[in-house]
């Protein structure tokens, strides 16, 4: 698939998102804003450029001090316009950043110089994402080595994707097509040629494309739980030598020094590769470390399958 | 301000130029001119060198694919670009040369407080330049100047540490110059010289040095801890050694960020300046021009949290961090009002030094208003990382500082070397850097809100016009600062000999001969009338 994109010359990008045209609004009203002030103060400086130049060198200008009034006027006029585009900038921004319910998740792992994504169903593409119009997606990321930014410019969204830790942003497209998508964030030689194109496609076709018979993440994760071994000590009945792991997922854990903490995608993460960091109340230290034995995306595969646990618990039967 | 000795002839043709001329009467000189002038010498290597590894990035840039250069010697050019052009040039450009020259002289004093370290502070500074050029020699380095962390401390096969330890060491450098500028206007100021007398400029340079003094420290230590890291595998940044990479950021944006105010405070004392000269008129609200200049730097401390609304930052932090961002914009609009009311029923003069002041302001102000857009945490989401970015701080760092440097150094040339410049080519290169500068810079707003990642090698296709252009202009820029630097070396040795006071300007350092002698003023000054009196000045002249 092409990117599509304008042949004439471009003064905005493409609007995909949800997003998007708040965001251009929002540049609209400042750029607007910005325009009359720049343009005013050129005006004014070209007008006394002119209209007070020097006639002869024993011109005697007035001997002004300033004003008071005039500088309170020009100091505190413009900080209240501009905090208007505070709140309105930082409202819409609340909006971008904060979780949407009911969304389908993406599962995002950069590395120098690649794109790798896992989508819950199976599918996992390289430098490429596939996603349907008009879902809210929840993006789930973490890189295996240095800084990345997933940078989508059509959706006006990016965030940083960090080593160690799980980061999150939500978005709706909003318009089928193909879009950039970048590397923000400099990762190295190769830092340009992270990049990769967004598939935005009707749901009909997103649903055939998704079906392409891979294993689900659920299922992979299950398989690596026996792998490692982590089935033997964490039986679902709760008499392991470690925790059951059935219902835990964003339930609160209480923890052997007596702080509770929560159990999200980061805590599963970090109790994996740095078991001794958070000991659950009434167990033991025994549990081995399994840091640099599993991938990233092992480890979300693992989550993925931690969390399956959860749905079964609460609905009796199985859900997809 | 008249001075008693105003009346007083010069006795002698001894100034500090002529005064010895051997090796060690330079180098080892506690002369805080001398120390000026080498400083001048030294920053325009690296403003060369820094501006010849840009062209080698626009060149780059003519075409979408990665053909000129490999990859990793492209990022190694944007890096050094930056790092000698924010550490070995801007940093210390308006304060070690004009600053240098003239806190004394403007003060009443006949030297810095402690010529010493000032001297001390100019062979840091090139000791942590050698550092820099050696990391260059060997390879280079391709962190960006910004140094983030895993992939500096870590993944990166580049001459990290010898870059960072050029960077650590020039700190020192900074920090005892404003240590000095401190000293020396609190202390040193001459009878008279009360702080409400004291030109703007000086006002700039007090609000640059107390950053400098309180900011760089810690850049030192975060570039400490990142030499640790990298060298002894001791882990503060990298997740894999148990460090934060995000604690690097705030750690170096809490240093560099103020940093931009470093840069731009001095300038902003330059243009303050020029505009008062060459309209003939007392600054417009003195007071709240001087009080901006603080203001920002106190404000400048708090704002570091807004290179990171995207590094996952909290949002709630993020949205404290904008708020202030907001509010340091108002003392650098405060500035432009009434640098602007200043010109109001001015008597205006087009010199070179205008020009660049008139230009400064216009430019400036683009740099202000569109860092205002970057404020807003919403259109930084889209904005952050893009050429927006680039062409913001070009905007504010070359529109504006440069601009007021390339300004000052016309404005007191002639006090400085005791020769005028060619007002004519002076005033076509004035033109070029206007048009150049803008033609570079205008493309890369747009081709960064079109999504056009920095840093990028290689770029799609329907970025190129843009890239196009911004190098088109780079060169009429490049020419712009050629010229300069031809007739200023030339006016050295031929210039039209420079009265005193060339443009009729109020302040101390009109009062002493150009160039003025080693001890600055051959009978100490008494100041007994208020700053900027250009009216009275006319008074007087109507009495005689």
């Amino acid at each position: 698939m092409r990117i599509s994109m304008n042949k004439t010359l471009p003064l905005l990008p493409e609007s995909a998102s949800d997003i998007a045209p708040e965001i251009d609004l929002l540049m609209l009203a400042e750029t607007a804003f910005s325009i009359f002030f720049t343009g005013l103060i050129f005006l004014v400086v070209a007008y006394f450029a002119i209209k007070y130049r020097r006639k002869s060198e024993a011109d005697t200008p007035p001997h002004i001090h300033g004003s008071l009034m005039l500088e309170l006027a020009w100091t505190f006029i413009p900080f209240v316009m501009i905090l208007g585009f505070f709140v309105w900038g930082t409202n819409v921004y609340f909006r971008a950043y904060s979780a949407q319910p009911n969304a389908m998740e993406i599962f995002v792992t950069g590395k120098q110089w690649m794109w790798k994504v896992q989508h819950p169903e199976g599918p996992r593409e390289i430098n490429e994402l596939h996603v349907p119009v008009g879902r809210t997606l929840k993006f789930t990321m973490i890189s295996e080595d240095v800084l990345h930014s997933y940078y989508i410019p059509a959706f006006r969204m990016k965030k940083d994707v960090l080593p160690g830790r799980y980061t999150y942003f939500w978005i709706t497209p909003t318009k089928v097509g193909s879009y950039h998508l970048f590397c923000a964030e400099y990762c190295g030689t190769q830092h340009s040629g992270m990049i990769g194109t967004v598939h935005v496609m009707e749901q009909s076709e997103y649903e055939k494309w998704v079906s392409g018979g891979d294993e689900s993440m659920t299922a992979r994760g299950e398989q690596l739980f026996s792998q490692y071994g982590c089935v033997t000590c964490h039986l679902a009945d709760g008499k392991g030598r470690g925790p059951s792991l059935v219902g835990v997922y964003n339930s609160m854990v209480k923890l052997q020094s007596g702080v509770v903490v929560k159990a999200d995608e980061s805590y599963f993460r970090e109790s994996i590769l740095n078991p001794r960091a958070k000991i659950v109340e009434k167990y033991q230290a025994v549990m081995p470390t399994f840091q640099g034995q599993i991938s990233e995306e092992g480890l979300l595969q693992i989550i993925a399958y931690i969390k399956s646990l959860e749905k079964e618990e609460e609905g009796g039967t199985p859900q997809q | 301000m008249s001075a008693t000795h105003e009346a007083t002839p010069p006795t002698s043709e001894l100034n500090y130029l002529n005064n010895g001329w051997t090796w060690q009467s330079w180098l080892l000189t506690g002369d805080h001119k001398r120390i000026a002038m080498l400083y001048v010498i030294s920053i325009t290597v690296f403003f060369a060198l820094g501006g010849l590894f840009a062209g080698a990035v626009r060149l780059e840039l003519i075409t979408p694919q990665g053909d000129m250069m490999d990859a990793e010697t492209y990022n190694k050019m944007f890096t050094m670009h930056g790092v000698i052009m924010v550490f070995f040039f801007l940093i210390p450009s308006v304060p070690a040369t004009i600053g240098n020259f003239l806190i004394p002289i403007m003060v009443g004093a006949r030297d810095l407080a402690f010529p010493k370290i000032n001297l001390l502070s100019w062979y840091l500074y090139v000791i942590g330049g050698f550092c820099g050029l050696y990391a260059a020699a060997v390879g280079g380095v391709d962190t960006g100047w910004t140094f983030y962390t895993p992939y500096s401390s870590t993944y990166s096969n580049s001459a990290v540490i010898a870059t960072a330890m050029g960077a650590f060491v020039a700190g020192f450098s900074s920090i005892l110059t404003g240590l000095n500028f401190i000293v020396t206007i609190h202390k040193m100021r001459a009878p008279g010289m009360t702080w409400g007398r004291l030109p703007l400029f000086v006002w700039a340079h007090y609000a640059t040095s107390l950053i400098q003094l309180l900011g760089t420290p810690v850049i030192a230590i975060t570039l400490v801890l990142l030499m640790l890291e990298r060298a002894f595998r001791i882990g503060f940044f990298d997740p894999a050694l148990g460090g934060d990479p995000v604690l690097f950021q705030h750690l170096f944006w809490f240093y560099s960020h103020p940093a931009v105010y470093i840069m731009i405070l001095p300038g902003m004392g330059v243009i303050s300046e020029i505009i008062t000269c060459f309209s003939k008129k007392h600054v417009f609200g003195y007071h709240f021009v001087a009080g901006s200049s603080l203001a920002i730097a106190i404000l400048g401390f708090f704002v570091w949290g807004h290179h990171m609304f995207t590094a996952g930052q909290s949002t709630y932090a993020g949205m404290v961090f904008s708020l202030i961002t907001f509010a340091v914009a108002v003392p650098s609009a405060v500035k432009i009002f009434n640098w602007t009311a200043t010109m109001y029923k001015g008597s205006v003069s087009y010199e070179t030094p205008m020009l660049y002041a008139m230009g400064f302001i216009g430019l400036f102000t683009i740099g202000g208003v569109t860092g205002v857009m970057l404020a807003t945490m919403a259109i930084d989401l889209h904005l952050h990382d893009t050429y927006f970015v680039v062409a913001h701080f070009h905007y504010v760092m070359v529109g504006g500082m440069v601009m007021a440097y390339m300004g000052g150094m016309h404005f007191w040339w002639p006090k400085m070397t005791g020769r005028m410049y060619p007002e004519h080519w002076a005033k076509l290169s004035a033109g070029l850097v206007f048009i150049g500068f803008n033609l570079t810079f205008f493309p890369q707003f747009i081709v960064g809100y079109l999504g056009m990642p920095r840093r990028y090698h290689a770029y799609p296709e329907e970025f190129q016009v843009f890239q196009v252009l911004s190098t088109a202009g780079a060169s009429v820029l490049g020419v712009g600062y050629l010229l300069p630097l031809i007739y200023f070396t030339w006016s050295i040795f031929k210039g039209e000999k420079a009265p005193p006071n060339p443009y009729n300007a109020k302040g101390l350092e009109w009062t002493v001969p150009s160039p003025p002698p080693t001890e600055n003023f051959r009978i100490m000054p008494v100041v007994n009338e208020e700053v900027y009196a250009y009216a009275e000045q006319h008074e007087e002249k109507a009495l005689v």
